[in-house]
């Protein structure tokens, strides 16, 4: 394939990705130009299809052939972010938001709207577009995307996941186009510096000068590698560019390729993604089969070409040096740095890694200039930042926003706040690395800097928002068995410093707490922080110093009360029948495994706390909420 | 190793040999070789890790190594329905150490082990990404999402009949 290819590529599909861009009106006059009078894009991300947006496309088709429908195009996208509404379907050109989709939804959306002089179906679009007067607003108008900057996203939930064609007209691979025959190496890496694009897996490493420091490493053979092994629980960022947008990545590795000289890259990605995999690898032979993998990509005399490994579910191989093991086919363990993986990374060549993210946000920094992205962000943390929110929130979802944007703006104009009208006690960000940031805060601008000043970390961009029934050292026990759980072994002070902080947890949390432990955690904590080998070991202790620093009464409470605030650990709780809410249905008694629950039928109930298990089985079965834990 | 009496079959094992052959020459080879051999046998028994061994130059305590490393690699068989509960923090937030609990007290095994009748096998698993179903249950592929401890008997007993 040559340039001009590439550009006619895109220019012929151009107005079909423009239809799902731009204002409703425009799009209207454009959609005649595509031959189609309307695009249906239905989510095809592990979120929606985990709800069943799969058969939502199948009755669609099945619709199309009995009412005749030949000029209506299914599209299927990767995530559109609003994961809590799934399955999503959006149609084009009236930008209408169809949210939380049946098949039996999809047939009547078909029969209704779709057919020729049909109208919206405004009753099974999402109640957030449709305002009081009955007009609706198009899905990006809503709060939820208003407040969003979509970089790293740009093309999630707007192109066909497995097209390449669309993946070009989008823009994919003009960015690669434009270096290999208009740059330098050294012109990308100053516009990558100048930009201030820093690493969003974790540590936030400037990007520019990581690529720098491979093309400077002495060596024929480097190698360009991507962390998609997305370990932290709850972020899913990566997955979804994956999912949505593989061809950005891939792109983005050629440009590293070009520019650090290397031949060849390995994408890392965790197994548990198995949708992430197949697409990654059809957008791979895609890619190989129109030239813009191989040899001789573009007709520019440069080679390179990716492959695929797959985790096996181990946390600790998202730290570079036990990824790099991992591929090579060895035990994911860490090793000491220097040598940094710049210099002796896979098969001990020099190496560039990147995180997806990172990788997402190459190309529109090479298209648009260095001036453009600086710009947004804060001081030291440009660009913007992918959040997976998740949680006691209503939105969960994926949020793009400007680096510096408040927590109270993520929380409240764009996730919605929380449900149930609990009140808003913490986020956690930066996963089994990071820390809570507690209501006080809730003004925080979110970047780099600001999150590590108050004992949390950007992390890779998990935020968990907690209400008033999270208890804040049963989240720091779960950390804590989460990375005792990945420790490695490999060094001594994670390995056993996190074995004994859990304990030190487990303790508190079973009411055997005694006021010296508290000392004994920082303790342990300072030795890890400072002598374990990689990152895991070195952060473990943060969700347990960050708890203890801002809600260091709930650790009083567990340690000298024997209580537990928020009513989550078991020891410390007992399970009572309140009188005047029991209406002897007997549910409950039928229901405990322990038969610890006596009463007769039409009166009050009681729990013989000596014999309950504290299971929960009574409160989930309760429907006039006549059971407490206190 | 394992206490399971191991049984391959021949198909099993040209499908192994086959795997083998196809990553021979290649950088970094026990992985994928493993991963396919446990698609193969639904478990990593010593006899295959021998094979494995064997075939690729490497020692078995290396193979094992790595097939013990990683917490995907099971050196014992699964059961016929795989439930996995998700244990993520956005799941374990919203309770789903509770739906972990009743589905071990439903079939009388604890996490991480298979019922006697090789029916069933729980784990846990970090995170699948799906969130915005919290609290979520895997079976067989199949994900339940928003799930109650309640919930939990009437998917099972789907399962149990069949």
């Amino acid at each position: 394939m040559t340039v001009k290819e590439l550009k006619d590529i895109a220019a012929k599909n151009a107005d079909l990705i423009k239809v799902r861009q731009i204002v409703r009106e425009q799009a209207e006059k454009l959609a005649v130009n595509t031959g189609y009078r309307k695009q249906v894009l239905v989510c095809g991300g592990t979120g929606c299809t985990s709800s069943h947006s799969l058969q939502v496309i199948e009755q669609l088709e099945k619709s199309f052939k009995e009412l005749g429908i030949d000029d209506v195009l299914i599209v299927k996208t990767g995530c559109f972010g609003l994961c809590a509404l799934g399955p999503i379907m959006i149609v084009y050109p009236e930008g209408a938001f169809y949210s939380q989709m049946t098949p039996e939804h999809a047939k009547t959306v078909a029969e209704k709207h779709l057919v020729k002089g049909g109208s919206i179906v405004k009753e099974l679009l999402y109640e957030g577009t449709v305002h009081e007067d009955g007009s609706v607003i198009p899905f990006a108008e809503i709060p939820f995307y208003k407040h969003q900057l979509r970089i790293a996203l740009r093309n999630c939930g707007v192109i066909a996941a497995e097209s390449i064609e669309e993946a070009i007209a989008a823009g994919d691979y003009s960015a690669l186009a434009k270096v290999l025959f208009e740059m330098s190496p050294d012109e990308v890496i100053s516009e990558l510096k100048a930009a201030g694009l820093r690493g969003r897996g974790g540590a936030g490493f400037p990007t520019g000068l990581k690529w720098q420091f491979t093309r400077e490493a002495k060596g024929d053979i480097k190698y360009v590698c991507c962390n998609a092994d997305e370990g932290d629980p709850g972020a899913f960022m990566d997955r979804s560019v994956l999912e949505g947008d593989p061809h950005c990545v891939l792109e983005a590795m050629a440009i590293a390729g070009y520019t650090v000289g290397a031949q060849e890259g390995y994408i890392y990605v965790r197994a548990e993604y198995p949708i992430a995999v197949e697409r990654l690898n059809i957008a791979i032979e895609q890619a190989r089969k129109y030239g813009l993998l191989g040899k001789n990509i573009l007709g520019s005399g440069f080679d390179f070409d990716v492959h695929v490994r797959l985790g096996a579910g181990a946390f600790v191989c998202g730290e570079e040096t036990a990824l790099m093991a991992s591929i090579e086919g060895h035990r994911g363990e860490p090793r000491p740095r220097p040598p940094f993986s710049a210099q002796c990374g896979v098969f001990r060549k020099p190496t560039v890694l990147n995180n997806v993210e990172t990788w997402a946000n190459v190309a529109p920094i090479i298209l648009k200039g260095s001036e453009w992205f600086s710009e947004i962000g804060t001081e030291k943390s440009k660009g913007t930042k992918v959040f997976a929110l998740g949680g006691k929130i209503h939105n969960v979802g994926l949020v793009e926003v400007p680096m510096g944007t408040t927590l109270k703006t993520i929380v409240y104009d764009i996730g919605g706040g929380i449900p149930g009208g609990k009140a808003f006690k913490a986020a956690q960000t930066g996963g089994p690395s990071g820390g809570c940031i507690p209501a006080k805060y809730i003004d925080i601008e979110m970047d780099f800097d600001n999150l590590v000043k108050i004992g949390s970390m950007m992390g890779s961009g998990g935020l968990i928002v907690m209400d008033e029934d999270t208890c804040m050292v049963d989240i720091a026990k779960f950390y804590l068995e989460f990375t005792a759980d990945e420790s490695c072994g490999k060094c001594t002070p994670c390995r056993i410093g996190t074995k004994r902080l859990l304990e030190t947890l487990d303790k508190i949390c079973e009411g055997k707490g005694e006021p010296e432990d508290l000392e004994k955690i920082r303790e342990i904590a300072e030795h890890m922080k400072s002598s374990s080998l990689c990152a895991l070991g070195q952060s473990a202790p943060n969700p347990i110093l960050s708890t203890m620093e801002h809600f260091g009464d709930e650790y009083k409470a567990h340690i000298y009360e024997k209580k537990c605030p928020a009513g989550v650990c078991k020891s410390l709780l007992n399970y009572y029948i309140e009188p005047d809410k029991c209406r002897g249905c007997t549910l409950c008694a039928r229901n405990c495994p322990a038969n610890a629950i006596s009463g007769v039928v039409k009166s009050v109930h009681d729990i013989d706390t000596s014999k309950c298990i504290k299971c929960g089985q009574c409160i989930a079965h309760c429907k006039f909420n006549a059971i407490v834990k206190k | 190793m394992s206490q399971n009496l191991f049984e391959g079959t021949a198909e099993q094992m040209s499908a192994l040999m086959v795997c083998i052959n196809a990553h021979r020459n290649e950088k970094g080879a026990l992985m994928p070789v493993l991963q396919e051999a446990q698609n193969i046998y639904g478990y990593l028994p010593a006899e295959v890790q021998t094979v494995i061994a064997e075939e690729l130059g490497v020692s078995l305590a290396e193979v094992y190594g790595v097939a013990t490393f990683y917490s995907q690699f099971t050196l014992t068989p699964k059961g016929k329905h795989k439930i996995s509960i998700c244990l993520g923090t956005a799941c374990y937030v919203k309770g789903s150490d509770k739906i972990l609990e009743a589905v071990e007290h439903e079939l009388r095994i604890s996490c991480g082990n298979c019922t006697p009748d090789k029916k069933f096998s729980i784990d846990s698993c970090r995170c699948v990404g799906a969130c915005g179903l919290a609290p979520v249950m895997i079976i067989d592929g199949e994900v339940y999402g928003r799930l109650s401890p309640a919930d939990v008997k009437g998917i099972l007993d789907k399962y149990i009949q069949d």
